[in-house]
């Protein structure tokens, strides 16, 4: 084993046996699954039942609202909204619902709350009141309500790329998400895996041993080990990650979902004719599973093996890259307080390039964008994102071109990079500045 | 292989705008302690430096054994640099196998040596404790033990006794003193010239990034003593006085007691000291007589203040 090889033992060595690295990998994914579901949790469970008084000024035309199975209408003869309002406090109503006058020209219920109710809730109310509103309307125009169902019309558009070569190309605009979570990712991956190379080579200086090291190894191996040491540890977690998650997903469907699935399926064999209401039933009862394992749902038109080896390739690229920038950072100075002047410009690009992400789902197609995913700085973060909402063959070159320069994009940062480095560890007790590190990039060895 | 095991030839090396080394040859003989003696800032940490291959010379050259100095001769070279220090969180035996290893040794040649080296300092109990619940003086053992394991040719100790117990100095050079008799050869560099004197047989003296001085620490004394001798009598210092003719200056007296008084007497031209006993025993009763040696520290401050002297004079010229 080479002195780097060596290097990259220790690094790794140490990292990985950390309880803190233990506990992330067997943490993390669980600690994911539990928010996840701790928000979905929170955002189904609302078991408060709602007692909502009604205060129509319309004059009588929402007494007929119905009951929900959670929230009860109630209504006080002759009772004004401002006297409503005085005595809500110390009444046990917990909502107190206002229909104003002008209510079929104005459309806008207001609805007084001591707790706010959950949106399924706040939907429902306004699905029973749009109802009404309907109804009334109707008869303004003397038609009758199943006149008006067959009329009203809903679409969303199918949107259908034609690419350069004529080939038509189905958007699914979920795609884009994925692809931002991908980004995001990485974005925040390289922060984590990149500060960490900043920590170990700050904390190298300010132990005072990096002198006994360059002693024996020279600067650029030291810098690289310890660059590729902390890229071993990310793979890692990564792998454990995935086959984690991949156990706690594959137990807990089968343990909790199993009974759910297999009701769903056997539902829809039975009752094909009665898909349509029972559709609307089970939106409005429980989250929909049944699409997720439909092979045309646009989770399963994904190339996974694409996107994920793309992931690896562009978070190793961009780690690499901005790691060296670290490395350089944590040679420079002497304290984490200090890293913050030069830290700014290496965080700029990553934050630029994590905003492009965002609006990159609203305009895929966007100039910023295109040049975002092939800069090595941001390419890392937008050219996933790129490639899950979907490249045309013409496109291919982009991505190479992408690939081929972040490669050179983190070989000359390395060179920048260890100039900077081997000259900033053994450098103590003085500040530096931007025309001092520009020295020691043009200092001879 | 010659004698010397360290040839420096007009050696240069500028950081910017500022001159760390200037045209500076020193030849370090194998099996002696050399003492690199300078203020802070002379340049000696540079060229301790460059001997450890961390940093080349931009003009110049530097010969181990012989033979250009390359990354090869790293493991010949065993180096306590001035800011040292170990990882915290690593265990002590891990990371001293960990530091023998990127010296070149193999796993089982460092776990050999380190065995002696722990048995030798009675301190095996902490192989598995990490350094940050050591003490210092602990750790200063663990660092010498790191730059010795290898059996180094050449060692290089920059300022060895900063922040060391007085105990640990004691250990430390006693263990200096043993591997030199076995053949190795020391770098001392300090700017403490006092604590290494009674150590180094040759010393080199660079001041403001040029050596000023090189030589034997006996030869350089005897270049540069002044020539004055302490004389102890019984008598009166007025006689003492009137006895000195010209051919002596008498420096500085001073009472010891009632009846000793001490006085420090140059001797001008080409009288000799032999001559100047001669006409004090005639007027007073000498107690004792003894020459004046310089310290490294009179040597050096005499040097730098002549250096400044002439360099000032030629600059108003």
């Amino acid at each position: 084993m080479g002195k780097t090889g060596i290097i990259i033992a220790r690094e790794y060595l140490t990292r990985v046996k950390k309880k803190s690295f233990i506990l992330m990998t067997f943490l993390g994914p669980i600690l994911i699954a539990g928010v996840m579901a701790l928000i979905v949790y929170l955002a189904l469970q609302d078991d408060r039942t709602y007692k909502i008084l009604v205060i129509d000024d319309t004059g009588g035309a929402f007494t007929e609202l119905k009951n929900g199975d959670r929230f009860k209408f109630f209504s006080v003869e002759g009772l004004e909204i401002e006297e409503a309002k005085r005595a809500f406090k110390d009444s046990d109503y917990t909502c107190i619902l206002h229909i104003p006058e002008k209510i079929l020209s104005q459309n806008r219920p207001l609805l007084y709350f001591k707790e706010q109710p959950s949106n399924k809730i706040q939907s429902q109310i306004e699905d029973k009141l749009e109802r009404i509103v309907e109804k009334e309307k109707l008869k303004l125009y003397d038609m009758s309500y199943d006149d008006y169902r067959r009329i009203k019309t809903d679409f969303e558009m199918a949107l259908i790329k034609f690419t350069d070569k004529g080939e038509e190309q189905t958007v699914v605009k979920e795609k884009g998400l994925i692809g931002l979570i991908f980004g995001v990712a990485i974005y925040l991956f390289i922060f984590l895996y990149g500060i960490q190379v900043m920590r170990g080579v700050m904390e190298e200086k300010s132990n005072r041993i990096v002198e006994v090291l360059v002693s024996s190894v020279k600067p650029i191996q030291l810098m690289l080990g310890k660059i590729i040491g902390i890229a071993l540890v990310s793979l890692t977690q990564f792998v454990l990650w995935i086959l984690l998650s991949t156990v706690l997903i594959t137990v807990s469907q089968t343990l909790l979902f199993q009974n759910k699935l297999s009701q769903l399926s056997t539902q829809e064999e039975i009752q094909k004719p009665a898909q349509l209401k029972q559709a609307e039933q089970l939106s409005e009862d429980q989250v929909n599973f049944s699409d997720i394992i439909h092979p045309d749902h646009f989770i399963n038109r994904i190339n996974w093996p694409l996107m994920l080896g793309l992931f690896f390739f562009y978070f190793i690229g961009g780690y690499l890259l901005y790691s060296a920038l670290f490395a350089a950072i944590g040679a420079a100075i002497d304290n984490e307080t200090d890293s913050q002047q030069f830290m700014i410009p290496v965080t700029i690009p990553l934050m630029a390039a994590y905003f492009i992400a965002l609006t990159l789902m609203e305009n895929p197609d966007s100039k910023a964008g295109f040049w975002a995913s092939i800069i090595p700085l941001t390419s890392p973060i937008i050219m996933i994102e790129r490639v899950a909402i979907g490249l045309d063959s013409s496109q291919y070159w982009e991505l190479i071109l992408s690939m081929v320069l972040l490669i050179l994009g983190f070989l000359a940062t390395l060179w920048l990079a260890a100039k900077i480095y081997r000259t900033g560890i053994l450098m103590y007790g003085k500040k530096i500045s931007y025309k001092e590190l520009w020295k020691w990039i043009k200092y001879n060895d | 292989m010659g004698e010397n095991i360290i040839e420096i030839n007009g050696v240069s090396k500028s950081f910017a705008q500022h001159r760390a080394l200037h045209n500076v040859s020193l030849a370090i003989p194998r099996g002696c302690i050399f003492g690199l003696l300078g203020p802070n800032g002379a340049g000696k940490t540079t060229l301790i430096r460059m001997i450890n291959n961390i940093t080349v010379p931009d003009s110049g050259t530097i010969l181990f054994n012989g033979e250009n100095l390359t990354a090869q001769h790293i493991k010949k070279i065993g180096y306590l640099p001035e800011e040292r220090g170990l990882y915290k969180k690593m265990k002590v035996g891990e990371q001293a196998v960990y530091l023998a290893r990127l010296r070149g040794m193999s796993k089982d040649e460092a776990l050999a040596s380190l065995k002696f080296w722990f048995e030798k300092f009675e301190i095996t109990a902490w192989w598995n404790k990490k350094v940050e619940e050591l003490s210092k003086g602990m750790a200063q053992k663990i660092q010498f033990i790191t730059t010795v394991i290898h059996k180094p040719e050449l060692l290089i100790l920059d300022e060895p006794f900063s922040g060391f117990d007085p105990i640990n100095a004691n250990l430390i050079k006693r263990e200096i003193l043993e591997l030199c008799e076995k053949g190795a050869t020391v770098i001392f560099s300090t700017h403490n010239m006092e604590s290494v004197e009674q150590v180094c047989s040759r010393i080199a003296l660079i001041n403001k990034s040029e050596k000023i001085l090189e030589g034997k620490v006996s030869d350089l004394k005897e270049q540069f003593k002044p020539n004055v001798f302490r004389v102890v009598f019984k008598g009166n210092i007025v006689t003492f006085t009137n006895a000195l003719w010209t051919g002596y200056k008498l420096l500085d007296h001073e009472k010891i007691d009632d009846t000793n008084i001490s006085a420090d007497v140059q001797l001008l031209g080409e009288n000799t000291p032999n001559q100047l006993l001669g006409i004090l025993i005639l007027h007073v009763e000498v107690v004792s007589f003894q020459e004046k040696m310089p310290s490294m520290n009179d040597i050096f401050i005499e040097q730098v203040s002549r250096l400044e002297n002439t360099t000032e004079t030629a600059e108003k010229a």
